[in-house]
């Protein structure tokens, strides 16, 4: 059975609202205000780090972004740990606050379909996001010319801006996540809460577990242990159980596109190094190569999520 | 289908799982015609409206609104149709205007055009002066009448209003009620459903009592009367005049006469008597201080028809259990 129209019209009216929304609203302005104030710190750290220890570099810039100076973890780091709080933060509440607050059977009862909605939705997030990263990369970009005096070289740019396109697939998982949990849940609390279980979860104990897991289930060789060596099959199984994390994927095409002299994410060996001139740095082309597996896992989550809470949305009663 | 019926429903029939909510109606609804869904809550009249609009889907039976269906041309029927939820809901940090301006978009009408009708709808609900103002701040009052509002810039042809007056107080029902009756002015149809009979049985031309996912009456008030309540008009009557009931029960059509106070007498009769009674009076002499012809009301239709079915009330739900 064919339905009439176009699943998308009213798609850009409602992206259009949701933008406005979370714009003006004091939770992204909260948010923004404090990855900001990060960024300056953790750059500033950054570029006196650089400026004490680092002689020569052709990769200079790219290293505002990993560097720290004790006791401050790198922007890196920050990164990865608020950005997924800045996606569950706008959408916790988008698909149940319209339920709570009895707009939802109004908005559908008007020539639109759900999928507008629900994709709206998503998309006026994304774009918050977007527009939020872009100036935070803006800042650091800045405040790196201020404070370390060199600018960017050509490469170097294209490799920031391919890192904040990845940043942006990465906000996408969580927002897509954070959209399903306002789907599934009716409180708004409840949604919030659960987000940022499965954000601890995800971020913080899963490599752990993946650990465990691994060593359960492939227990280590002790002929490896008397080396002081991994057992490959151990490694292979926990690396594979980590990359189930967004965190992890996210973590793993960062550190190929911001450090040059990335070859492999996985266990190396040593077939993989002859001929290899070790500590040269690969061109973007190769770098992106290797993120490239990671970043089409993400965006595969994403969509994942996304098509989870459209299901769940589609057979979801409109009455309150 | 015939060109005055706008919403024609038959053995419409919805089910969650085991449990049926709405179960086999058939109704119509004609041009500018104010039809009521009345009943208690958990009846089904919710529902059924879902169903109209397409925003739940039907178990069973067929149902065209405007002569499309509502299942497979959402869009068509959403476009012409204006829905006020129960208890309906504005986005409140937004101003009046604003939360119009959204659902106009949503529609697609052209910035122009959008304008001039959120001003004109605004006007009509007397809304105007609040235009500016967030909907946080409005009264529940209000609210429903932004929603009427909303229908009305929508330019729909048919207003579907699920409980607009639950909440309200007398005043705020009134203004309502004398909104809802201004649609029918214009042309367009309106379906209201209510668990409030006597409310809302002044504006509606028709009404469909529910029960348990049945419809167990429908018809014009006056209809259901005659039907449920043993038929008949009560006359009351405030005259003196020696005689005078022995004199009113040889009017014809008048089955009783009974006295109900100090020169007060009500007729039971099977038309309306009035005319006759008042010939009767001044005939006499008397003097004529009151003539009044009693309304039968829904809610004693409503109470006298469960009172007189319980079991077969009882046997419906039964049934459709088992038929579940």
């Amino acid at each position: 059975m064919r339905r009439e129209g176009s699943a998308f019209q009213g798609l850009g009216v409602v992206m259009l609202k949701e933008l406005s929304d979370h714009l003006t609203s004091i939770r992204f302005f909260v948010l923004e205000l404090l990855v900001v104030l990060i960024a300056l710190v953790t750059v500033y750290a950054a570029a006196q780090q650089i400026k004490d220890t680092t002689a020569e570099d052709p990769f200079l810039f790219l290293r505002l972004f990993t560097t720290s100076r004790e006791p401050l973890p790198a922007f890196l780091f920050w990164l990865s740990l608020l950005v997924p709080v800045m996606a569950i933060g706008l959408a916790f509440d988008s698909v149940n606050g319209e339920y709570n607050r009895r707009t939802l059977s109004r908005i559908l009862s008007q020539p639109i379909y759900r999928d507008a909605l629900l994709f709206g939705k998503f998309l006026g997030g994304l774009v918050t996001l977007t527009i939020a990263l872009i100036v935070l990369w803006l800042m650091v970009i800045g405040l790196g010319l201020l404070f370390v005096g060199i600018p960017p070289g050509g490469e170097e740019i294209a490799r920031i801006f391919v890192f904040l396109a990845v940043t942006i697939v990465y906000a996408g998982v969580w927002l897509a996540l954070s959209l399903l949990l306002s789907t599934l849940f009716r409180s708004a609390a409840t949604a919030a809460l659960v987000a940022l279980g499965l954000w601890l979860f995800i971020y913080l104990l899963w490599p752990i577990l993946a650990e465990v897991l691994a060593q359960a289930i492939v227990p280590p060789d002790p002929r490896y242990t008397a080396l002081g060596l991994q057992t490959p099959g151990t490694v292979e199984l926990q690396q594979i159980l980590a990359r189930l994390s967004p965190s992890t994927l996210f973590a793993e095409a960062v550190v190929a596109l911001l450090d040059p002299t990335t070859r492999s994410l996985g266990p190396i060996y040593l077939s993989q190094l002859q001929g290899a001139v070790l500590g040269a740095p690969l061109p973007l082309s190769e770098s992106m190569l290797i993120a490239w597996p990671q970043t089409v896992g993400m965006v595969a989550t994403a969509i994942l999520l996304f098509v989870i809470g459209y299901v769940v949305f589609q057979r979801q009663e409109v009455r309150a | 289908m015939s060109e005055d019926i706008v919403i024609e429903a038959r053995g419409l029939t919805k089910t969650y799982g085991r449990a049926v909510a709405v179960d086999h109606i058939s109704f119509s609804v004609g041009r500018g015609e104010i039809f009521g869904l009345l009943g208690p809550n958990g009846a089904g009249k919710t529902t059924t409206i879902l169903m109209l609009l397409g925003l739940t889907d039907i178990s069973g039976g067929e149902v065209r609104v405007l002569g499309f269906d509502p299942a497979r041309e959402p869009l068509s029927v959403k476009r012409r149709v204006g829905y006020l939820p129960d208890t309906v809901g504005f986005y409140d940090q937004l101003t009046a205007a604003d939360n119009l301006r959204y659902t106009a978009r949503l529609i697609g009408f052209k910035k122009a055009e959008r304008e001039k009708r959120i001003a004109d709808a605004l006007d009509q609900v007397g809304l105007s002066e609040f235009a500016e103002k967030r909907v946080g701040t409005f009264s529940r009052g209000m609210r429903q009448r932004l929603g009427l509002a909303e229908i009305l810039m929508k330019g729909a042809q048919i207003a579907i209003l699920d409980e607009p007056t639950s909440g309200l107080d007398p005043h705020a029902t009134a203004e309502l009620l004398a909104i809802i009756r201004g649609f029918k002015n214009e042309g367009v149809s309106v379906l209201l459903s209510s668990h409030l009979l006597e409310r809302v049985q002044s504006v509606c031309d028709r009404v469909a009592l529910f029960s348990g996912g049945h419809i167990a009456l429908m018809g014009s008030v006056a209809d259901l009367g005659r039907e449920v309540l043993g038929g008949g008009y009560v006359v009351d009557i405030e005259a003196d005049g020696a005689g005078l009931a022995e004199r009113l029960a040889l009017i014809p059509g008048v089955s009783g006469v009974e006295k109900t106070g100090i020169g007060k007498l009500r007729l039971h009769a099977d038309r309306d008597v009035r005319p006759e009674v008042a010939a009767e009076v001044v005939a006499m002499q008397g003097r004529l201080k009151y003539l009044g012809v009693q309304e039968p009301s829904l809610d004693a239709i409503y109470t006298r028809y469960f009172e007189t079915r319980p079991n077969e009330e009882m046997a419906m739900k039964e049934g459709a259990r088992h038929a579940a």
